[in-house]
């Protein structure tokens, strides 16, 4: 009875990742022919650097999403935390403090999130959007309008250093995935926010509890945002006032990528962090042609719907072949 | 019932909390308003954006002026977008204030809410970008094709004994007019130059973050760059940043425009090589005294250019970029 669920959700798993890395390749062979040097060790560690921040905001939308909800204030609240962050590091001088402030920030912003979603039974699009205004406010009064420069090098080492080769940026994403796609895979909360994305009211009647699980994806998006928002002051030294502005629709197109479904229920954590390494060479290969920056939005959107046109495609290959 | 009640209590802090924040914002735009006998000179202050440093500085250049001389001063800001500008400026006539400053978002969106000011008798002041139309008292600003020609040949200047020069150009926001004369005045100077090869042109959009991570990608595609030109020091702090990280920066020369504090001190530590100096503080100082030039009947330019010059290591301790 058991068995067969889990052998059928490998397969799952296989084929959806297998969609998003094929795009994934197609692309890296094409950038490596018009470009020398694209496919090079300090170039590609550059790309995953460069999209760490977008993919771990990527990774909490993952969850979100798979609960059928969307959170369009990742931006606004990596801005925030990272702002926050940085005034508490200038302030007190303390790394320790001002890390934890950053995370403090994210997660309280995912919880007033969560509550007003689950308590009050909004809808998830109109919240977000509202936070996401608010903090965007509060971020700019918060800074005057300028940014807030920090010189500590052990808290710019978050964003620029490297440990044993690897730029700590990229083992904080690696890590962050690797926690999340256990928690996806092999936990009852796992479980519970796929039930949510796929049938909210059976997954009430059911006795899971609803709210708790909903306010949780929120509250943990909220935490990344904090994670990603420090790392951008630090990679940056400063915390810009309208830092994180876009960013919530590259995660929302790098989960899309990774073939996950806005309808929710469907989808996987792994194949959207090769949804947001899809967006980062992107950017990466027209800034090396050197593209007219004019047509680089041209070319980002075709090849963006080429790529989903490609995962539908697949998508419908695959579930004839089951 | 019950959660109608909750509801409407919940509509009603809302309300309250808005209000008291409107209270906080009215009452730090005119801390200078407290009882005077001379009639006070009201002033409206249109500002494209207060999300930039550099505009930051624009306003606190009129502030300055305006707590000098008792001016009630209303501010508004409208976030870059030139709709909410033109809504901006309607509100402040309502007002009725003795002049409106205006920095546009944008030069043709613009017009339509100065001919409102004319409509309403009220003299315009214009700062930094100027308007297509209307009826403008006086425009201020820095010629910004000048600051890309300044920058081009400090460039020339500092490789005249190179054979080959691969330079870098980091563009703002290609859609207004700052940014297309910045680079203007920079590729048609630099173009003069027989050994200058452009190796990479890329927008930045006059931010940091974004400068940063198209700087690393060009750095990765070259690997011969002599010196990058970033359309404002926000950008040059971000392309610095790359090439800092890559173990770069003793190969590039890196100059940006604007002087704002952040860059001064970069040029100061010799990371930065040059920034043209527009300082903001003054084209806001300059901005409210023309206004008040304009209010006591005495002549006035209609179109003043301030100087425009290049910030180096030898002279950065003699910038003085505020009052």
């Amino acid at each position: 009875m058991i068995k067969p669920n889990i052998l059928k959700r490998v397969a799952k798993i296989d084929s959806s990742q297998y969609r998003a890395f094929l795009i994934l390749i197609i692309i890296i062979i094409g950038s490596s022919f018009v470009a020398p040097s694209f496919f090079t060790f300090s170039n590609m560690t550059n790309v995953i650097r460069q999209i760490s921040m977008s993919a771990i905001l990527a990774c909490g939308m993952t969850f979100v999403i798979l609960t059928g909800g969307i959170d369009l204030s990742v931006g606004a609240i990596l801005g925030f935390s990272g702002a926050l962050s940085a005034s508490v590091m200038v302030s007190t001088g303390s790394v320790f403090l001002a890390v934890l402030t950053g995370l403090g920030a994210g997660l309280i912003c995912g919880l007033v999130n969560g509550i007003f979603i689950t308590h009050y039974d909004l809808p998830p699009f109109i919240v977000t959007l509202a936070t996401m205004t608010l903090l965007y406010g509060s971020t700019l009064l918060f800074t005057k309008g300028a940014p807030i420069a920090i010189y500590n090098q052990s808290y710019t080492f978050i964003g620029k250093g490297d440990v044993l080769g690897m730029p700590l940026p990229i083992i904080i994403l690696i890590v962050i995935y690797a926690i999340a796609f256990i928690v996806l895979s092999y936990t009852r909360f796992g479980r519970n926010v796929y039930a949510l994305g796929g049938n909210k009211e059976a997954t009430r009647l059911s006795g899971i509890n609803v709210k708790f699980n909903q306010a949780a994806v929120y509250i943990i998006t909220g935490l990344l945002c904090g994670v990603a928002g420090i790392i951008l002051t630090a990679r940056l030294g400063s915390a810009g006032p309208e830092a994180g502005k876009g960013y919530e629709l590259d995660a929302i197109a790098a989960v899309i990528l990774g073939g996950t479904s806005l309808a929710g229920g469907q989808g996987f954590v792994l194949p959207t962090i090769v949804g947001a390494l899809i967006l980062g060479i992107l950017s990466n290969i027209l800034t090396l042609m050197n593209v007219n920056p004019f047509v680089s939005g041209i070319v980002k959107g075709i090849v963006i719907l080429v790529a989903i046109v490609i995962d539908k495609k697949f998508k419908s290959i695959s579930s004839k072949g089951e | 019932m019950k959660k109608s009640v909750k509801a409407l209590a919940l509509a009603m802090c809302l309300v309250i909390s808005v209000s008291l924040f409107a209270g906080c914002g009215k009452s730090s735009s005119s801390t200078s308003s407290t009882s005077s006998n001379a009639k006070k000179i009201v002033i409206g202050l249109s500002m494209n954006t207060q999300s930039n440093p550099f505009f930051v500085d624009v306003k606190a250049g009129v502030q300055k002026v305006a707590n000098d001389n008792n001016v009630t001063l209303y501010v508004t800001d409208a976030q870059n977008d030139a709709s909410i500008q033109v809504s901006d400026i309607e509100n402040l006539i309502q007002k009725k204030p003795d002049a409106i400053i205006i920095d546009p978002a944008d030069s043709d969106a613009i017009v339509a809410a100065i001919q409102s000011c004319n409509a309403a008798g009220i003299p315009v002041i214009t700062m930094d970008r100027q308007s297509n139309g209307g009826v403008v008292a006086s425009h201020i600003g820095y010629n910004a094709i000048k600051s890309g020609t300044i920058a081009a040949n400090f460039l020339i200047d500092t490789f005249k004994n190179k054979a080959t020069v691969n330079v870098v150009e980091i563009q703002g926001i290609m859609g207004t007019n700052v940014a297309k004369d910045r680079s203007k005045g920079f590729n048609d100077t630099i173009a003069t130059a027989k050994n200058f090869k452009k190796v990479a042109t890329q927008a930045a959009d006059f931010d940091r973050a974004k400068a940063m991570t198209v700087m690393e990608n060009i750095l990765q595609a070259n690997p011969n760059i002599d010196c990058v030109y970033a359309a404002n020091d926000e950008m040059g702090l971000g392309a610095l940043a790359a090439i800092t990280a890559a173990g770069r920066l003793d190969k590039i020369t890196v100059i940006s425009c604007d002087a704002i504090d952040p860059a001064i001190a970069k040029i100061k530590s010799g990371e930065l090589k040059a920034t043209i100096a527009e300082p903001p503080f003054f084209l806001g100082e300059k901005g409210l005294n023309i206004a008040l030039d304009v209010l006591n009947k005495k002549t006035v330019e209609k179109l003043i250019m301030l100087d425009n010059k290049l910030v180096t290591k030898a002279n950065v301790d003699a910038l003085k970029t505020r009052d």
